[in-house]
């Protein structure tokens, strides 16, 4: 990809991170780090991608535990955000 | 697929971790918000296994280690993050950061070891970021883990000489990153993983009491920012908006934790560098306490008219929460005015004790955040301190050098009686004596919370 654009797409990425959470009540800030945190998880698509094109055993390897990392970062991350904002539910101000 | 489609189909993945890290900041939609992130995640996970790259076919190769890969993975994660207590939240969640930076820097070194001498220097410039920085998040956030499940010290470790052994493996980090970009080989990009890890134990050992939550922050927006970059060694969008996204909000996130800890974000991020030993906390002397019974306790809470519980970790460790739910509706019963006072910082992690309590069901209206509940500490007859230390004490306010100052605090001491319910004379987590304990209309109940509280529900129930 031309190098302008991915520069694009990362400044930008960047003001809409900035944005999107600047106003956060504290009582938020646990599932908020942990909903993100369970974002990039999808490293895990990366993972498969060379997993995909591993040409030795030692690449293959080394992915498997990539995809498996990866794999535990994001469901687990979603899941456990799931669980704690699920004891928030019917308590809105 | 077409090239095309498959970009679209990972925008709108990307779009979806907009949306819910947006739904994530406010309380009504938080839920949902986390909905559309793992929808945006599935979406682009699956997409990937219908995508053709450009030489190789369809099904992908090595599907069968990918999809078994990813079986284990869900057979670790959904039962680990399914069955963990409340109380041990923050570690997990430091735990799946740790493995997601690992991942990165996995991925970033196989795909190093593929391309080999094609590589562009872009690429090696962007491998090496990925490689430091995961290996960093990756074994710091272990040790954070360490810490918080208490199978390491909780408190600052220094070692003679720290900062610069700090200062000359950051340096020789750095060394050895220049030396893969213009060597290349897989010897230096392996030296360059092993020196990250060693500087990612060197820089959280350091850290301790509240900062650790602001670290774990910040090494979940280094982990998107690594995976930003292996987006750009993959050349995909979406990993380049998801990590760049997760690396900004993240960024932002933790100075906003730093903020409700009245900590500066910089003191907390260059902390390793300018670590001093601590002084010897207290002058080791026995000071004289007031501790009292559960009936001494019950008699000074029937007679109140307003009393302000103030939860902390202590609550959390005895899992004391339904317990204290039961003294609060006790109370109001006997129409005393309850209130909880949640310091923003509780706990281990902002908003614990908010999840806490509601696991325990506790009217939403009873919480009260700490700018609402201070003012009235005036005409509040007992203040109830359960396992919650550091964020009552007055030193923050009293005493400039000692780690907490600065840091707003739950403004107890104004209150006409308090009650600690501690389990030892023991500090709390940033290792400060508090002077509250020695007041004269301060009264200590000894022990673990749930069953201390369990004896003054039963005494009230009897007077």
């Amino acid at each position: 990809m031309e190098p302008m654009a991915i520069v694009s797409i990362f400044v930008l990425a960047v003001f809409v991170g900035f944005e999107v959470v600047s106003k956060v009540s504290s009582t938020l800030h646990t599932p908020l780090m942990s909903g993100a945190n369970a974002i990039h998880g999808v490293i895990l698509v990366g993972a498969i991608i060379v997993a995909d094109h591993s040409s030795t055993n030692l690449e293959l390897g080394l992915s498997v535990v990539a995809i498996i990392l990866a794999t535990i970062n994001m469901v687990g991350g979603f899941v456990v955000t799931d669980r704690m904002l699920e004891m928030f539910k019917g308590k809105k101000k | 697929m077409s090239r095309t489609l498959y970009d679209l189909i990972g925008l709108a993945a990307g779009v979806a971790f907009i949306l819910a890290l947006k739904g994530l900041s406010h309380p009504k939609t938080a839920r949902r918000g986390n909905l559309i992130g793992a929808f945006g995640a599935t979406l682009a996970t699956l997409v990937v296994f219908f995508y053709t790259n450009p030489g190789s076919s369809l099904p992908l190769n090595n599907l069968g280690w990918i999809l078994g890969a990813m079986l284990v993975g869900l057979a670790v994660g959904v039962p680990a993050a399914r069955k963990v207590q409340m109380t041990q939240m923050p570690q997990l969640v430091a735990l799946f950061n740790g493995v997601g930076g690992g991942a990165a820097a996995l991925v970033a070194i196989v795909e190093y070891l593929h391309l080999g001498a094609e590589a562009t220097t872009a690429e090696v410039i962007f491998t090496v970021f990925t490689v430091i920085v995961g290996c960093v998040s990756f074994s710091g956030s272990i040790i954070t883990f360490l810490k918080l499940q208490e199978l390491m010290t909780t408190r600052p470790v220094i070692f003679p000489a720290g900062r610069f052994i700090i200062a000359a493996t950051l340096a020789s980090v750095i060394g050895v990153g220049g030396w893969v970009v213009t060597a290349l080989g897989t010897t230096p990009l392996l030296v360059l993983a092993a020196l990250s890890l060693l500087f990612g134990v060197l820089f959280v050992l350091p850290v301790g009491g509240a900062d650790v939550p602001i670290v774990i922050s910040l090494l979940n927006a280094f982990t998107g920012l690594t995976v930003a970059a292996s987006g750009y060694v993959l050349d995909s969008v979406l990993l380049i908006i998801a990590g760049t996204l997760v690396g900004a909000s993240g960024t932002i996130l933790t100075r906003l934790m730093a903020e409700a800890m009245g900590r500066s974000l910089f003191g907390t991020l260059f902390g390793a560098f300018t670590a001093k030993p601590q002084e010897a906390t207290g002058t080791g002397e026995e000071r004289p306490v007031r501790s009292g019974s559960p009936d001494d306790v019950a008699i000074l809470l029937n007679y109140a008219r307003r009393v302000v519980i103030v939860p902390g970790f202590g609550l959390a460790v005895a899992q004391a929460q339904h317990t204290v739910r039961e003294l609060a509706d006790m109370m109001i019963a006997k129409g005393i005015d309850v209130a909880y006072g949640i310091h923003p910082v509780a706990g281990r992690m902002p908003g614990h004790m908010n999840v806490l309590l509601a696991e325990a069901n506790v009217p939403y209206e009873q919480l009260a955040e700490m700018d609402e509940v201070n003012p009235t500490f005036g005409q509040t007859d007992v203040a109830i301190v359960i396992g919650a230390n550091d964020v009552v004490n007055p030193a923050a306010k009293t005493s400039p050098g000692c780690p907490i100052y600065g840091m707003p605090i739950l403004e107890v001491n104004n209150a006409a009686n308090i009650i600690f319910l501690k389990r030892s004379m023991r500090p709390g987590f940033a290792g400060i004596e508090n002077e509250l304990l020695y007041d004269p209309k301060t009264m200590l109940l000894f022990g673990d919370a749930k069953a201390s509280l369990t004896k003054v529900v039963s005494a009230l129930k009897a007077l």
